[in-house]
């Protein structure tokens, strides 16, 4: 009587397990979601309450925060989905997603790995066997030195036979780790030691190739898609090249500038080259195009989901995760390639963590105040993160992917840059403002895009540099101004709203009565610069409140004209400033800091950030002794300070020695990144304690130069 | 509730409210000359007002304030400031208070007191402005503070004490220190308070020398600001010639000393802001049961007058001769224009009735002309009414005073009169007195002047006081040299007659002056008119009672 159904195909993915963290594994468990499989969230101690962990239906700790011990732990997430039953399991991308072993693990333990068959992972994964594999299938090459052999000089030879400049990478990985371009000869040796180093601590093997660097390239890639009935296709192409560090920061689908004839040959190309590895679910193929000669080559294939998926979703109006599962289950491609639609123009804009004054430098930190634009069916933002989270230093620091869509690429492109200006972050510092530059520049609007684009126009990028132009700094000071007048709203509101006692309401109304003369506030506001060694300017405004309810706001010194600025309140931290009949909508968010009050404020394409100094008075603490001045500005001169949170990968120089204006003193790695820290000026090393191992705090003191030794 | 119902009973107040008799038209012809003199005058006293103002909030000069701030201090209306609750009103006190007394400027006597919200509790603020005299005690001074020591105890406002004061002025010291009403009351009168509970606080932000050093040793808690701050009974050079112990300020009575070893300061600021910052939590930590909600409180919600209160500037009469409805300067003070009046057929030469201030029940006593026996025994009932009903009462002053003549006499004015004094002295609300024209011999006290101690009392810049006329005091005082000369058998020209008179109407003048009397503390202070609804409103918000009174009357003349 009951078993007249006949059972469901054994290998239908009913519950599956997100291997991963943040965006992307809150961007599976919402497809996985949506087609009724239940979730099951992995984490390390540092992600107890992570979003992605609460997105899920269960969740299963791994254990502490470093990825070794967690994410990239294989044996504890197979254990993880045996505990809970869930018969697949989704890599993501990064940590494991790339690792055959893995995949073959998932399968010996019975479960269905969402990716590629094992053996092309490890085709693709090692790059000199990824183009052998390549070049036999005949898919273009760039001419290189692949060979197993790594003495270095047999790879100097090689570098020489194809002819400076040189690109040197790591076989194995990817994401720009352990890449380095040598210029000429006298850099090699150096180059590949540091890159070996790099690739070890990454990848865990450190043999590299060395190709012919392309002096004016453009990264395009093409997502194809194999099912496991021997079919496989592209849906179209993205264009990464904006980069910085070798890190793709805006991508957009399809590629701009290119022909018909073009696009389909590099599909063409893509599709064998999945086709040549047995290739099944989603696949990149990653290409170097020459813009001088038109010639693309191949670079590598990334066998998993590509962080930069979704622009893909966008203009062929498909769920590539959907896509994988449904691969997974056994099934054909959902499409033929004659129906893979192209239909519009996407962009993604990678949203980071990170210090782009200080050469885009990763940074960590609490979401203060977070506050995405809102998603709509061409706007999504993929993220991991909600306000109060942290963005530590264990994990990648990406905060969240901005995707949007239109009609043509001028569509999309002003939905870019509108919705850059309206996604509010602040607590740490982050490259929105210099996401906001490049899709504002005239260039890029063009399409004439290279992955050099932005060391090519860094002089017209102010984000990048710590010093603030003459109309950046209006803005700031306009800005400052704006904030005066919403704080002295806001705080009267506050006392009136907190009144106990409302017999006394008559006490505040607006303006605050004085005997005949206007009521008057100073208030003080740091121009942050993002940059601790540098002195920040102060502003000192002077607000009057006026008989309207509105406020005069001029500098103290009275060295600018002042302004007339009349505020209504939204909600707690919205508000509709009126400044010269114009009405903008501006929003603040505030939170302590290092002994510092935060204000943040947008307002029209701008967001500045302000500090207010943390006096006694704010501490409200009656002790006799002077609180120590540990994290104020108050290091000696020449102090040299961590450039951000990290691991003594290497002390080169022994304290008390002296240096050179420049001279490399350490080497300091964070986020998988190495980070060379040189002598700020000639002089003596003095306080150098750290060792290699040794954990560092941002903006700790690392050592100091003095100009006399003391020994 | 619904949304929009607030706004919805809202106008169905006001057309009802329109519909009411008790609404007051308005009844201003703008088209008048009287209107437009009136106005082109106070637009000329209250700039010649603001003029003086904006001098003495410049406090003792330049200089002076330039070497305060050197010393890391602010100006004492700006340390108040930081202890008010941010956006909050500050009600000043006698502002002009020492103009023109003595030989030098003591500007607003040198010292600042007022009223202001600090964590939603009303607070008396004293603030000593060490750039006038090095915040020395001038006769004024004391009198100044004594005042607003009075207030706040009337008022049981808790008192923050700024103290930055060199102590009593020695050349004066005649004048400051032996008296009742001298420098000793001000201790006297900290104790008491702090006996009925009335917080005392001091935020030591300068020197305390001598006397000044009870200020904070008498404070129920007391903040004393390192580097700044000092107390002690004898300063360096004093306890140099005395025992010849040489010693600097610092360690003499500094923050250390106090905090650490003498414990005569509780609290230790690392500067000024930091010491302005740990008062608003002294006031934060109170935690006295918050003031009862008063039972008529429906404070909250109100309308404005219907008319601009900033026409009361062209209400106020530039000459007191001329008369003018009195009921034209409550349509725009109280709320809606609605006044419910009381006898309004009766004694018509006083208004009295019922209105509202900012939600806040008031009765409105003002005049319309000279007091008659029939207007006086109109008051004394209307005070009777409130006084019964726990009402504040609110007089408006421009009286020229009480009805002279013998038909007056024989129906006992006098006695009228003595009526209405007994009432004003013995009922037991809040009043509030605004001289807003003049304000005449017994009119004056029926229609509680200084003598009857109302809560507060501020005057127009329009406002004119004393015993009699200019012109009437030179007449009687002219028969009566007169008779004098003729006495002697002295011959008086009338050329001299009239020189005799002019000097007593120029002294009356000058001595009539609202700048004279505010310069001696005869009232709170000089307003705008434009802002008399407001200054009311934080008058009345801040003498409200806690529990009423019982009010009990001497033996009335019938």
């Amino acid at each position: 009587s009951s078993a007249t159904e006949p059972p469901p195909p054994p290998q239908t993915v009913e519950k599956v397990l997100v291997a991963n963290r943040g965006e992307i594994a809150c961007r599976v468990m919402r497809t996985a979601r949506r087609l009724g499989i239940a979730t099951v969230a992995v984490y390390s101690d540092a992600d107890r309450a992570a979003l992605h962990v609460r997105a899920a239906d269960e969740a299963v700790r791994l254990g502490p925060p470093p990825a070794r011990e967690s994410y990239l732990n294989a044996a504890a997430i197979v254990d993880a989905a045996l505990r809970t039953g869930a018969k697949a399991i989704h890599p993501g991308y990064g940590f494991l997603s790339e690792s055959a072993d893995f995949a073959q693990l998932c399968e010996s333990e019975g479960l269905t790995f969402i990716g590629p068959p094992p053996s092309a992972i490890r085709d693709m994964g090692d790059k000199s066997a990824s183009k052998r594999i390549m070049g036999a299938a005949g898919v273009p090459l760039v001419p290189g030195y692949h060979g197993a052999d790594q003495d270095i000089e047999l790879l100097k030879l090689e570098a020489d036979k194809i002819g400076y400049p040189v690109l040197i990478k790591p076989t194995h990985g990817g994401g720009g780790k352990g890449m380095r371009i040598v210029q000429g000869p006298d850099d090699f040796v150096d180059s590949v030691r540091s890159a070996q180093r790099e690739a070890a601590a990454s990848f865990g093997i450190d043999t590299l190739l060395i190709e012919k660097y392309i002096t004016q390239p453009r990264h395009i890639e093409v997502q194809v898609f194999g099912d496991k009935h021997g079919n496989a296709i592209h849906l179209y192409e993205r264009d990464c090249s904006l980069q910085r560090r070798h890190q793709k920061i805006i991508e957009e689908a399809p590629a701009p500038n290119v022909t018909t004839e073009f696009r389909t040959h590099i599909g063409e190309a893509a599709v064998s080259a999945a086709k040549a590895v047995g290739y099944y679910s989603a696949g990149t193929v990653e290409f170097i195009v020459d813009t001088l000669s038109g010639e693309f080559y191949f670079m590598e294939m990334n066998t998993r989901l590509q962080v930069e998926h979704p622009v893909t979703e966008m203009v062929v109006g498909q769920d590539l995760v959907e896509w994988q599962i449904r691969v997974a289950n056994g099934e054909r491609l959902p499409l033929s390639q004659e129906q893979v639609p192209l239909n519009g123009h996407a962009f993604e804009a990678r949203i980071y963590a990170e210090n782009v004054p200080r050469g885009f430098l990763p940074a960590t930190g609490t979401l203060h105040h977070y506050q995405p634009v809102l998603s709509s069916p061409t706007v999504r933002v993929e993220t991991g993160v909600e306000e109060g989270d942290a963005v530590s230093m264990h994990y990648d620091p990406m905060i969240a992917k901005l995707v949007v869509w239109g009609e043509s690429r001028n569509a999309a492109l002003v939905k870019l840059k509108n919705c850059l200006s309206n996604f509010q972050i602040a607590g740490l510092p982050t490259n929105v403002a210099f996401l906001q530059e490049l899709a504002g520049h005239n260039a890029f609007e063009r399409g004439l895009v290279d992955t050099h684009f932005i060391e090519r126009y860094k002089d017209d990028f102010q984000s990048t540099s710590a010093k603030a132009s003459g109309e950046a700094h209006d803005a700031a000071k306009l800005g400052a101004i704006l904030a005066a007048a919403c704080i002295c709203k806001k705080d009267h509101i506050t006392s009136e709203e907190s009144l106990r006692d409302k017999t006394l309401s008559v006490w505040y109304t607006r303006p605050p009565f004085r005997m005949h003369h206007s009521a008057k506030r100073l208030m003080e506001f740091e121009l942050d610069e993002e940059l601790e060694e540098l002195s920040d300017e102060l502003l000192k405004l002077l607000v009057t409140y006026k008989s309207d309810g509105g406020y005069f706001i001029e500098t103290e010194d009275g060295s600018s004209p002042g302004f007339d600025v009349k505020v209504d309140g939204r909600s707690e931290n919205d508000f509709r400033v009126e400044v010269g009949g114009v009405q903008t909508d501006v929003t603040l968010a505030f939170y302590s800091k290092d002994n510092s009050k935060h204000i943040h404020i947008w307002h029209g394409k701008h967001h500045h950030h302000y500090r207010q100094t943390m006096r006694a008075e704010h501490l409200l603490d009656d002790s006799s002794q002077p609180r120590q001045a540990s994290e104020g500005r108050s290091h000696p001169k020449g102090s040299v300070l961590a450039p951000m949170a990290g691991l003594v990968v290497k002390v080169l120089l022994k304290d008390g020695v002296h240096v050179e204006d420049g001279q490399p003193v350490m080497v300091i790695e964070a986020m998988k990144m190495e980070h060379v820290v040189k002598a700020p000026r000639a002089g003596y090393i003095e306080g150098l304690k750290a060792t290699a191992g040794q954990q560092v705090f941002d903006s700790s003191v690392l050592f100091t130069v003095k100009d006399k030794s003391t020994n | 509730p619904r949304p929009g119902s607030a706004r919805a009973a809202a106008a169905y107040r006001s057309s009802a409210a329109a519909s009411s008799s008790s609404v007051l038209p308005d009844a201003l012809d703008r088209s008048s000359d009287a209107y437009a003199r009136n106005a082109a005058a106070v637009g000329g006293l209250l700039s010649d007002l603001r003029s003086r103002v904006s001098q003495v909030l410049g406090g003792g000069g330049a200089g002076a304030v330039k070497r305060n701030e050197g010393r890391g201090k602010l100006l004492p209306r700006d340390r108040i400031d930081r202890l008010l609750d941010p956006g909050a009103s500050f009600l000043e006190l006698s502002q002009l208070a020492g103009s023109d007394v003595y030989e030098e400027a003591l500007p607003s006597a040198g010292i600042i007191t007022g009223i202001g919200p600090v964590h939603g509790r009303l607070c008396m603020f004293v603030a000593n402005d060490p750039t006038t005299k090095g915040g020395t005690y001038y006769p004024i001074t004391v009198k100044k503070h004594l005042r607003a020591q009075e207030i706040a105890s009337e008022c049981k406002l808790p008192c923050i004490y700024l103290v930055d004061s060199g102590g009593a002025n020695l050349p004066k010291q005649a004048e400051v220190f032996p008296d009742r009403d001298n420098f000793g009351r001000i201790f006297y009168n900290q104790a008491k308070m702090s006996a009925d509970g009335i917080p005392q606080i001091a935020v030591v932000l300068g020197s305390c020398t001598a006397g000044g050093a009870y200020i904070p040793a008498m404070a129920d808690e007391s903040i004393i600001v390192k580097g700044n701050g000092t107390i002690f009974l004898a300063g360096p050079p004093l306890v140099k010639a005395a025992t010849g112990e040489e010693i600097s300020a610092e360690d003499l009575g500094g923050a250390s000393v106090h905090c650490k070893i003498s414990g005569v300061s509780d609290h230790f600021a690392q500067d000024e802001r930091h010491g302005l910052a740990l008062g608003r939590n002294i006031v934060k930590n109170l935690h006295l049961a918050a003031k009862e909600t008063s039972i008529h409180n429906s404070a909250c919600d109100y309308q404005e007058p219907l008319y601009d209160v900033q026409e009361l500037r062209s209400i106020a009469p530039a000459d007191t001769k001329q008369s003018f409805d009195i009921r034209s300067i409550i349509a725009r003070i109280v709320d809606g224009s609605e006044f419910d009046e009381f006898k309004k057929l009766y004694g018509t030469t006083l208004v009295t009735g019922f209105a509202g201030i900012c939600g806040q029940p008031v009765g409105i006593i003002g005049n319309n002309g000279i007091l008659f026996t029939e207007s006086a025994l109109k008051g004394t009932h209307f005070i009777e009414l409130c006084a019964q009903r726990n009402i504040p009462l609110i007089f408006l002053q421009n009286i020229s005073g009480f009805m002279v003549g013998s038909k007056s006499e024989a129906s006992g004015i006098a006695k009228a009169g003595a009526k209405m004094v007994m009432a004003v002295s013995c009922s037991k609300v809040p009043k509030i007195t605004i001289i807003v024209g003049g304000s005449f011999g017994a009119g004056n006290y029926g229609m509680c002047g200084r003598a009857y101690s109302p809560n507060f009392l501020f005057m127009w810049p329009t406002a004119r006081i004393s015993v009699m006329g200019g012109i009437q005091a030179a007449g009687v005082l002219a028969q009566i040299e007169k008779n004098n000369r003729k006495r002697q058998g002295v011959e008086w020209t009338k050329d001299d007659e009239e020189a005799f008179k002019a000097k007593v109407v120029e002294a009356y003048d000058k001595e009539g002056s609202p700048y004279y009397s505010t310069a001696r503390l005869w009232d709170d202070g000089i307003i705008d008119p434009a802002d008399t609804r407001r200054v009311l409103s934080l008058c009345l918000s801040a003498s409200a009672k806690t529990v009423p009174e019982d009010t009990k009357y001497g033996v009335f003349r019938m």
